[in-house]
């Protein structure tokens, strides 16, 4: 076996360019996190069942692991690590990680990632809008309350709204 | 003993003084129960958090393992050649590289990191091969060629028991019996006689797999120091240490570390020492390269250790008010190809019946049975979810038979606080009453239940209740030994920062904020400031690992003595300083300062400093064994525990009663955690094990297709794929209304106990209680799935029995001679712990 040529090619990855090799059959997953080292994007089967591998491709989130890295050449892709401003945690992510919306936080980078574009097409979604837009990302810690509280506690703060976040999802009953 | 009257039980408890810290005001505490974020919360949102997978070292290789095909064959031999030829193979390893056997428990040391001579499953590893690329190994393993000779397979519970030979393992008890336990606890004959109802029934609980979101993986690397250095997700690093040592012999044990790296999910399916941790090893050491494992997601089914199938029968006795005066309750469990934690999970399919209910008399049988399948082991609940299902819905149909609210029959056959069981289990704090008082008050159970009926949509509604109770920690390490269960160093320096050491591990449960805050608490000081160390066996005292529900207890308390002790020192070093006496500084706010006036005192630094000035440097450390077992018998190690949690659930569920399709559109659950350290922690906790429950409950199932190959039977994993294999999501979870009982128990740091496994067990049962209040139709399977609720309906359709399940007979259970049991009296027949007949044994066999 010959060893497998490599392609050159700049992808826009955090709104910053970046010129990588890689050979032309690996999947974007593999490239964020072999090639350019952004290990936050997760992989939980690599056959596109369960959406740890979210990350957002022209604002619309795709299982990276279906998707060839070649054909996100030229195009604005975004991982976990993109979403804080500089030092400063988005609101989704303070408001996932104050509400403990990630326990083992293996699936909360695909996730944050699915509930971003979500915030960003619908600022007042609703509990069922959240359930059906995060159906295909699977978490095996939560049971996706705190998950679903999280986001409705970040959509509310960012309308500009005062929100804590109830006192029976810290407290209970 | 009088009928129907409240039996006293109330038998002689070793007390220990109760701490200070076992029943503070909430008002008094400014860390523990507050909702503060935990030490790594900001981490895992950020994609900060390293998981196994997540490393890579310079000139690191990927390894793969061959795994046979195979359910059941000799090894004839195997031929690498090919294999050793392809450009970019570093290394192969067979079984002959790694000849020493190796397991969890040291009872059955039945497992080869590849397997040498046999294979016993479908998947189980042969070759491991290393190569530059990931895809080279993967291509490499297909050169391989593997001669098999076929042997005669095991495929379940009624095949093992049915058959001796073919023999999966030359151990155990006979046949393919692995373990066989008998223990009986009173007066059988006696408790039955004075019943006035007797019920028998069977129940059986389908395996399922803990489906962790983070594949398996691995990194090891062996320096030119002949370091050995293992990255690993595992649940339990000091475990697989022993394990590395073991079977990498001579390599001395203090030449290996082990560092857990924060698991992505565990449930139990990352404690056991794997195959690939092993191998992976060895092949660092022999290309002296770094060496990188990452399991596929159909291997991460194979490596399994998941709940066992279990077939049960159960027979009971109760007064006419619904008072149990007998169980006698058998087990059957399918434990697959190995050993693993199988001998602790025949005990727990008994042990803690007792623990919600008392149980007057009690005789309990199990049996364990290797059978050519991906081995079981522990998943939340560790072998007593089988048990609580089928108690639970047992008890449901006494109350039906009996006329009674089974919310009320549960309450009046609470186990007593503060006594001893049946079977010598110490209970403290109990606080299922409270549970189920809260659930059926939420739910509207007296209102409700029985009279929800058809809805406007056509559908049928009705409400189930199911109770349980779980351990804090078992009560005994894996190996025999005599060393604390868990230990914590604490680092003071000049920078006012305070640095935990412990081997504990997180899976997500939250062990090494427990850390913090407790640190927290006791020395006054922000959680979020302290550094925590954890699951790292060079630098981290030894903690038994991140199972059983162990951690909040048993690391809790070695935290809780590290802090005492450095608060005891620092208070000394400030009270010089501000001529206050020690005992009157309060350490609260990151200040240290006069209780009687409180504008007199320091920061938490400057009296870190003012003690380093006058003790030298200061560290503290801390350590925590369980309480002595009052249980002397043979098999009396498993099931004690530091203390109790309990719950309690109420499910609603809809059901279309032509289809059997149904929905939970509710559910209240109670959690009694003794103290919630943490609220919002908790809280998740509980509202992970609903969801986990309901996975179980409604459609989870680690089947296997029995399949012909060449006239050779093989079990191949029906679903091994995340699609497949069906788990809930968002769109299945209910509205769930979570209570969090707080019973502080003197054996938990601050009182808490155990949470998170125990909310899981009573969704299964209650999930089948009110299948039943809306349908009028039994199914005593798990998982309830809708074409058994479908099949009981046409059952009672056709006028037979409105129920699905295994039959009473052999057909659905299996004979196995139990023999001789062994008898112990019960607390309140005198007994003390020991069994009367049982032969003389040394100290070692009570595990």
């Amino acid at each position: 076996m010959t060893e497998p040529s490599k392609v050159l090619a700049t992808f826009t990855v955090n709104g910053e360019p970046h010129e990588v090799a890689f050979p032309p059959h690996k999947t974007l997953l593999e490239v964020l996190r072999e090639e350019m080292g952004l290990t936050g994007t997760k992989h939980g089967c690599e056959l596109g069942e369960c959406g740890a591998c979210t990350v957002q491709v022209d604002g619309t989130p795709i299982l990276s692991c279906l998707m060839l890295a070649i054909d996100a050449v030229g195009r604005q892709v975004r991982t976990v690590e993109g979403l804080a401003d500089k030092a400063e945690l988005s609101l989704l992510q303070h408001a996932f990680a104050d509400l403990g919306a990630a326990q083992c936080g293996y699936c909360t980078p695909g996730i944050l990632m699915t509930a971003d574009a979500l915030l960003r097409a619908n600022q007042d979604p609703t509990r069922e809008e959240i359930k059906q837009c995060l159906a295909g990302n699977l978490c095996r810690c939560t049971g996706y309350l705190k998950i679903f509280e999280a986001v409705e506690l970040a959509a509310a703060r960012g309308r500009g709204e005062q929100r804590e976040p109830s006192k029976e999802s810290i407290y209970g009953s | 003993m009088v009928l129907d009257d409240p039996v006293k039980r109330e038998a002689p408890v070793s007390r220990t003084e109760t701490p200070w810290h076992h029943d503070v005001k909430k008002d008094d505490l400014r860390v523990i129960g507050k909702p503060i974020r935990k030490v790594d919360a900001r981490s895992k949102v950020s994609g900060l958090t390293r998981f196994a997978d997540d490393l890579s070292l310079p000139r690191m290789l990927h390894m793969k393992l061959l795994r046979s095909t195979m359910a059941h064959a000799e090894i004839v031999h195997i031929d690498t050649k090919k294999a050793r030829a392809l450009p970019g193979v570093k290394g192969i390893l067979t079984g002959k590289d790694l000849p020493i056997p190796f397991g969890i428990l040291p009872v059955s040391q039945d497992e080869h990191a590849l397997c040498p001579d046999r294979v016993r499953f479908v998947g189980d590893p042969v070759v491991a091969i290393a190569a530059t690329e990931e895809e080279i190994a993967w291509d490499a393993c297909r050169l391989v060629e593997v001669e098999y000779r076929e042997l005669r397979t095991i495929g379940g519970i009624h095949e093992a028991a049915a058959n001796d030979e073919p023999r999966l393992h030359d151990y155990g008890v006979r046949g393919n019996i692995h373990r066989l336990e008998n223990l009986e606890f009173g007066d059988l004959d006696d408790g039955f006689q004075r019943a006035a109802r007797v019920r028998e029934d069977t129940f059986f609980f389908e395996g399922n797999t803990h489906m962790p979101m983070e594949q398996h993986a691995t990194l090891a690397h062996f320096d030119k120091d002949g370091k050995l250095t293992v990255w690993s997700s595992t649940q339990t690093p000091h475990y697989l240490h022993k394990a590395l040592a073991r079977t990498l012999h001579p390599l001395p044990a203090h030449h290996i570390r082990v560092i857990a790296c924060p698991n992505g999910g565990g449930f139990g399916g990352k404690s056991d020492p794997f195959n690939h941790e092993i191998a992976a090893a060895k092949m660092a050491m022999l290309t002296g390269r770094p060496v990188k494992i990452a399991l596929t997601r159909e291997e991460v089914f194979w490596c399994h250790r998941g709940r066992h199938p279990v077939l049960m029968r159960s027979r009971i006795g109760v007064s006419k008010t619904g008072r149990i005066t007998a169980l006698d309750f058998e087990s059957y469990l399918d434990g697959g190809a190995y050993g693993s934690y199988g001998t602790a999970s025949t005990f727990y399919t008994g042990a803690l019946q007792t623990v919600t209910y008392a149980v007057e008399n009690y005789h309990f049988r199990g049996v364990r049975f290797f059978t050519n399948k991906a081995p079981c082991g522990p998943k939340r609940g560790h072998g007593t979810p089988q048990p609580r299902f089928a108690l639970e819905v047992q008890l449901d149909k006494v109350a039906c038979d009996l006329g009674l609210d089974p919310a009320q029959v549960r309450l009046d056959n609470l186990t007593p606080r503060d006594s001893l069981t049946a079977n010598f289990l110490r209970i403290g704090s109990m606080g299922l009453g409270a549970c189920i008082e809260k659930v059926t008050a939420g739910s509207g159970w007296k209102q409700r239940r029985g009279k929800l009926g058809r809805q406007p949509n056509g559908r049928y509604r009705g409400l189930g209740l199911a109770c349980s109770s779980y351990l804090s920690g078992a009560g005994l390490p894996i190996y025999w030994n005599g060393m604390p269960h868990s230990g914590v160093q604490l680092k003071l320096d000049r920078s006012g920062l305070v640095t935990a050491f412990c081997g504990s591990t997180d899976i997500g449960q939250g062990s090494d904020s427990v850390l913090g805050w407790i640190i927290g608490e006791v020395l006054g000081i922000d959680p979020l400031g302290i550094k925590v160390v954890t699951s790292d066996t060079d630098l981290t005292p030894v903690d038994l690992g991140s199972y059983s529900s162990r951690v909040t207890v048993m690391t809790g308390n070695a935290a809780m003595q590290a802090a005492e002790r450095a608060r005891e020192i620092v208070a000394k070093g400030a009270s010089e300083k501000l001529g206050v006496p020690a005992g009157r500084l309060v350490f609260a706010d990151a200040r240290v300062f006069d209780a009687e006036e409180p504008g007199k005192g320091m920061t938490f630094q400057e009296a870190v400093c003012a003690a380093e000035a006058r003790f030298g440097t200061i560290g503290t450390v801390g350590s925590y064994t369980p309480p002595q077992a009052a249980a002397k018998f043979r098999g009396g190690g498993v099931g004690p525990s530091p203390s109790y949690s309990y719950s309690a659930a109420v499910v609603e569920v809809e059901v279309d009663a032509e289809t059997g399709i149904y929905t939970v559109p509710k559910v209240w659950i109670a959690h009694d955690i003794g103290r919630a350290l943490n609220a919002a922690v908790a809280m998740g906790q509980i509202e992970g094990s609903v969801y986990m429950g309901l996975g179980e409950a409604m459609m989870e199932e680690m089947a296997y297709r029995d399949r012909s190959h060449k006239g050779h039977r093989i079990f191949v994993h029906k679903i091994p794929s995340l699609l497949e294999y069906k788990s809930p999501t968002s769109l299945e979870m209910p509205e769930i209304v979570t209570y969090v009982v707080e019973d502080p128990d003197r054996n938990g740091p601050f009182g808490a106990k155990e949470v998170g496994q125990g909310p899981l067990l009573p969704m299964m049962p209650a999930v089948a209680n009110a299948v039943f209040d809306a349908v009028g139709v039994r199914v005593d399977e798990i998982p309830v799935s809708f074409e058994k609720v479908f099949a009981a309906l046409q059952s009672k359709k056709e006028g037979k029995d409105a129920r699905f399940g295994p039959a009473l007979d052999a057909s659905g259970v299996p004979v196995v001679d139990f023999g001789e049991s062994l008898k112990i009296r019960t607390p309140w027949q005198g007994g003390d712990g020991t069994a009367w007949n049982e032969p003389k044994r040394d100290k070692k066999a009570a595990r």
